[in-house]
Order: C-alpha cells, then sequence, then structure tokens
C-alpha cells in the first residue's frame, strides 16, 4: 500500500484497520461493534476462564482428530484417482461434487447420525477438509514427470519404493498446497458445526455472548479463531517454502 | 530404391552378422513388433545383435521407434510380438544388467548430485556408506567432483545429464541404454559430453545402445549405427564408421571417413523428408 507516495508496509495497514475499529468503537456508532482495546481486555479475561479452556481443548482436539484423518484419507484418495483409472473414474465425480457443494447443510444430517457433541464436530471438520487435500493430491501425482516413473522402474524399484521415495515427494508441493486449503476450510467446518449444534465449546460460548449482547466476548473470541487458523496456515505455509526449492523445478 | 528392399537387405545381413562365429551379442532383438493401439505400427519385425563391448547407436528420422525399440529392450515396454534376450535370458521387465539414460535427465529435484547419483543403488537396497562411496567414484568420473551436494535446479542442463549417466554407472550393468542424452543439452556442451563419453567408455568397458536423431552424434559415436526407416521401423542399413579412435577428437571430425560417413547417412536419410 502507498500514501501520498509512501510505501507502507503491510503491518502498519492492519495497524491502521486498529486505529479505525478503535475509533468506531469509542464514537459507539455501532452497538455490535465495541472499541478494540475493550475486545483485549476481554480477550485476557476469556482466555483465563475455565469454560473458554475447556471449549478450547475440546475444540482443538476434534480439529486435530479431524484434520488428521482427513489428511490421510485425502491423501489415500488423491494417489488413488491419480494412480488407477478406475477409482478415478468411480471417486472423481464424487470427490469433486463434494469439493464444491455446501457441507454446512449436511451438518444438521450429521446431528442426526452421530448425535450432538463431539463426534459430529470431527465429522464436519473432517469433511470440510479431506475433498480439497483429494483434489490437490491428485493434481500433484498426475503431474509428476512420466519419466521418474521410468526411472524408478529401470532401477527395479518396489510398488512402496515407488511411492514412497519419488511420488510422495514429487507431489509434495501441491499436497501442502492441499492440506492449507483444507485447514482453512476446517476451521469454518468447526465454526459452523459447533454454531450449528450450538451446545458444545466454542458453540456454546459464541451462543451465549450474542445471546447477551457481550460483544467485546463475541469479538475477542472470534479474534481468538483467526489468530488460530492464521496461525495453522502459516505453520503449514512454512512447511511448503521448504519444499519450494524444488516445486517450480520439476519436469 | 524401395525402403522396404533396403529394409529386407540389411536384415538379412545383420542376421548373417549375428550368425559369425566368435561374435558374442550380449543384446539379441528377435522379430520385434510393437503396436501402439490399433493404428499405430511403431515397429515392424526388428531384428537386431549389439555385441559385447560396442556402441550401437539408433539413427533415424523422428517418429521411426528407435525410443521405443530401446524402451523394448530396456523392458520398460512390452513388444507386441517377438523376443529380446539380453545375456541369452528373454527381457520381461528392467533388470540390474541393464540401465537406462533418460532425455530429460528423470532426476529427483528434491535430493542432491550425491543421492541422485546413489538412487539406484538405493532402491537396490545397499548400505548407506558404501553406496555413497560408488556415487562418489562416478561423480568424479564424470567430472562433477565438488557438485555433490548441489541440487539439479542448481546444475546446467549438460551437469544433470553426467548426473544421469554417473546413475546408471553406479549400478555396474552390463548395457547402458542411452535415450537421445543429449538433446536437452546446448552445442558446446554436447560436444565436450560426447568427447567424456568416449573417454569413460574406454574404461567402463560397457555395452551402449544409443539413441539419437543426430547424424554426426552417430558417426562420431558409434561402432555401429543402424538406421530404422520412418514407422513402421524397421532396420533400413547398418554402418561401420571407419574411423580410427586413435586420433584426437578434432581431428576425428575433420577425418575424411567420418565427413565420407556422415554424407552417405544424410544422402540415405533426405530421400524420407521429401
Amino acid at each position: 500500500m502507498t500514501v501520498l507516495g509512501y510505501r507502507i508496509p503491510p503491518v502498519y495497514s492492519l495497524l491502521i484497520w486498529i486505529a479505525l475499529w478503535e475509533l468506531v468503537g469509542q464514537k459507539e456508532w455501532a452497538f455490535i461493534i465495541p472499541p478494540f482495546s475493550g475486545v483485549i481486555d476481554k480477550l485476557a479475561d476469556l482466555v483465563a476462564r475455565p469454560d473458554f479452556q475447556a471449549a478450547a481443548l475440546q475444540t482443538f482436539e476434534s480439529f486435530v482428530v479431524g484434520m488428521t484423518a482427513a489428511i490421510v484419507a485425502g491423501i489415500a484418495i488423491g494417489f488413488a484417482m491419480g494412480r488407477n483409472r478406475t477409482a478415478d473414474q468411480i471417486l472423481g465425480m464424487w470427490v469433486n461434487v463434494f469439493a464444491s457443494a455446501p457441507l454446512s447443510s449436511l451438518v444438521p444430517v450429521l446431528m442426526l447420525l452421530f448425535g450432538i457433541g463431539q463426534t459430529t464436530i470431527i465429522v464436519t471438520v473432517f469433511l470440510f477438509a479431506v475433498w480439497i487435500i483429494a483434489l490437490d493430491t491428485y493434481a500433484g501425482v498426475r503431474h509428476v514427470s512420466s519419466s521418474l516413473d521410468e526411472m524408478a522402474q529401470s532401477f527395479s524399484a518396489s510398488r512402496w519404493q515407488l511411492y514412497s521415495k519419488i511420488l510422495f515427494w514429487a507431489a509434495l508441493p501441491e499436497i501442502l498446497a492441499g492440506i492449507r486449503m483444507g485447514l482453512i476450510r476446517a476451521v469454518k467446518g468447526i465454526v459452523i458445526g459447533q454454531l450449528l449444534v450450538s451446545v458444545v465449546a466454542f458453540g456454546r460460548l459464541f451462543r451465549t455472548f450474542s445471546d447477551n449482547f457481550q460483544f467485546e466476548e463475541f469479538w475477542a473470541l472470534t479474534l481468538i479463531l483467526f489468530v488460530f487458523a492464521l496461525g495453522f496456515s502459516s505453520l503449514i505455509g512454512w512447511a511448503e517454502k521448504r519444499v519450494e526449492y524444488y516445486a517450480g523445478s520439476r519436469i | 530404391m524401395a525402403a522396404v528392399n533396403d529394409g529386407a537387405r540389411s536384415q538379412a545381413a545383420s542376421r548373417s552378422e549375428a550368425a559369425a562365429p566368435g561374435v558374442d551379442n550380449i543384446v539379441e532383438v528377435r522379430s520385434i513388433t510393437k503396436f501402439y493401439g490399433l493404428d499405430v505400427h511403431a515397429l515392424d519385425s526388428v531384428d537386431l545383435d549389439c555385441p559385447r563391448g560396442e556402441m550401437t547407436t539408433l539413427l533415424g528420422p523422428s517418429g521411426c521407434g528407435k525410443t521405443t525399440l530401446l524402451k523394448i529392450i530396456a523392458g520398460l515396454l512390452a513388444p507386441s510380438a517377438g523376443e529380446v534376450r539380453v545375456n541369452g535370458r528373454p527381457v520381461t521387465r528392467p533388470g540390474p544388467e541393464r540401465a537406462f539414460v533418460f532425455q530429460d535427465f528423470a532426476l529427483l529435484p528434491w535430493a542432491t548430485v550425491l543421492r541422485n547419483v546413489a538412487f539406484g543403488l538405493e532402491l537396490r537396497g545397499d548400505a548407506r556408506a558404501g553406496r555413497e562411496e560408488r556415487a562418489h567414484h562416478y561423480i568424479a568420473e564424470v567430472g562433477l567432483s565438488g557438485f555433490e551436494t548441489k541440487f539439479p535446479h542448481e546444475l546446467s542442463g549438460g551437469m544433470r545429464q553426467r548426473v544421469g549417466l554417473a546413475r546408471a554407472l553406479a549400478v555396474d550393468a552390463d548395457v547402458l541404454l542411452m535415450d537421445e542424452p543429449f538433446s536437452a543439452v546446448d552445442e558446446q556442451t554436447r560436444r565436450k559430453f560426447q568427447e567424456d563419453l568416449l573417454r569413460l567408455l574406454d574404461v567402463e568397458r560397457k555395452t551402449v545402445i544409443f539413441v539419437t536423431h543426430s547424424i554426426e552424434e552417430a558417426v562420431y559415436l558409434s561402432d555401429r549405427i543402424v538406421i530404422l526407416s520412418p514407422r513402421p521401423g524397421r532396420i533400413q542399413q547398418i554402418i561401420r564408421p571407419e574411423i580410427s579412435r586413435d586420433i584426437s577428437p578434432d581431428d576425428i571430425r575433420r577425418d575424411r571417413g567420418y565427413i565420407d560417413t556422415v554424407e552417405e547417412i544424410w544422402g540415405n536419410l533426405r530421400k524420407y523428408l521429401e
């Protein structure tokens, strides 16, 4: 961003928005927007509350379990589709449908299937993340040059060696991109899931805060989730950087 | 003269060569035919023998099936009919007595030069210390000492192919199969590489089957040049360049025999372009 010919680093643009937020809050222009300083105050209180800590732990647990399952299943589906025509024909259409479908509408059905509780949240996280991971893995596997395949064959590599020493690494940049997108979707999934179920973890807190017009707490919780999503996504971004040196030079 | 007659004649010639006593043919190709799908007839009943320790070049217009033939010998492609024998045993899949050098190098972009060169040995299950020692030796042989920890994207095209060659040499196969190894390399590098390859093969005593579309490259490098006709590929002629290998590389390129052979092959191949 440039203002009056001066280049302003991105972090300062964030500060400008925060200042604007503070101004809107202080002037009480919109009752749902309390001053930023008040939100930060409440954030400190919120983090210390036992019900928040329990909710955070439960949310984190659902997230990790659902996400791990989505990574494992997504990579497996992507490899199956990328390496096997039949699997591609059988799964391809469904994976594409689910990757673009509005999955939030499925959450009530999941509640019927898995009950009102953590299982539903885990399944929601899984369903939000798995398809994009599968699609990106598929793209990565299809992108592997056929001569690497022939090279492995020419040295009589076993199937396991072909997958673990060549195909996985060759597709890794796409797999990581898929995981990063999956993570972002999973954060959405967990919030939507918990809001719809609304009696668990953050969903209950969100519901309580908005019902009681506790907008400072509400925004504090939203901020925490933003930071959480950003943190995870930067972690994957960092891993992506580590494979960047060969991502562009693959043939 | 019709190509078919030509083909028939030289196949007869190559058969009589095979029958000659005292010639140890490490690779024997028998009536290899290859169809891709129903329409594309890539190779038609090819017979060929490659004597041990010699460099045989497959030369021909693009689409004549020379790479197909090489990949069938490698066991990477199955023929539609016919048989390939290496060391007397029929080929059904790749084996340790053959090593392949790829046109596009086929290096692991995430692995160092050292690991790439040792990769054939790694797949074979050799212990790390042993395979890295061998890799160091062949990295030096191809002139890449000091580049062990570099990654492929940090190397020039010519250096990448040296890595590909070192990897093929490291597994100590009897037969090197090289698929247009210098086609992605610029002209100056290519000449230097050709000279180095001849010097290296003098030491390593390998049998080489080499695919190229460059007449000069074929004549400069080969003991025997096998000329294939356009699709469906048949053996059209086999030439032994009469060039003394004792003279310097530059003198070879000025040698009467070298120039005449290039001209002869060009005269033979140009009819396919008209």
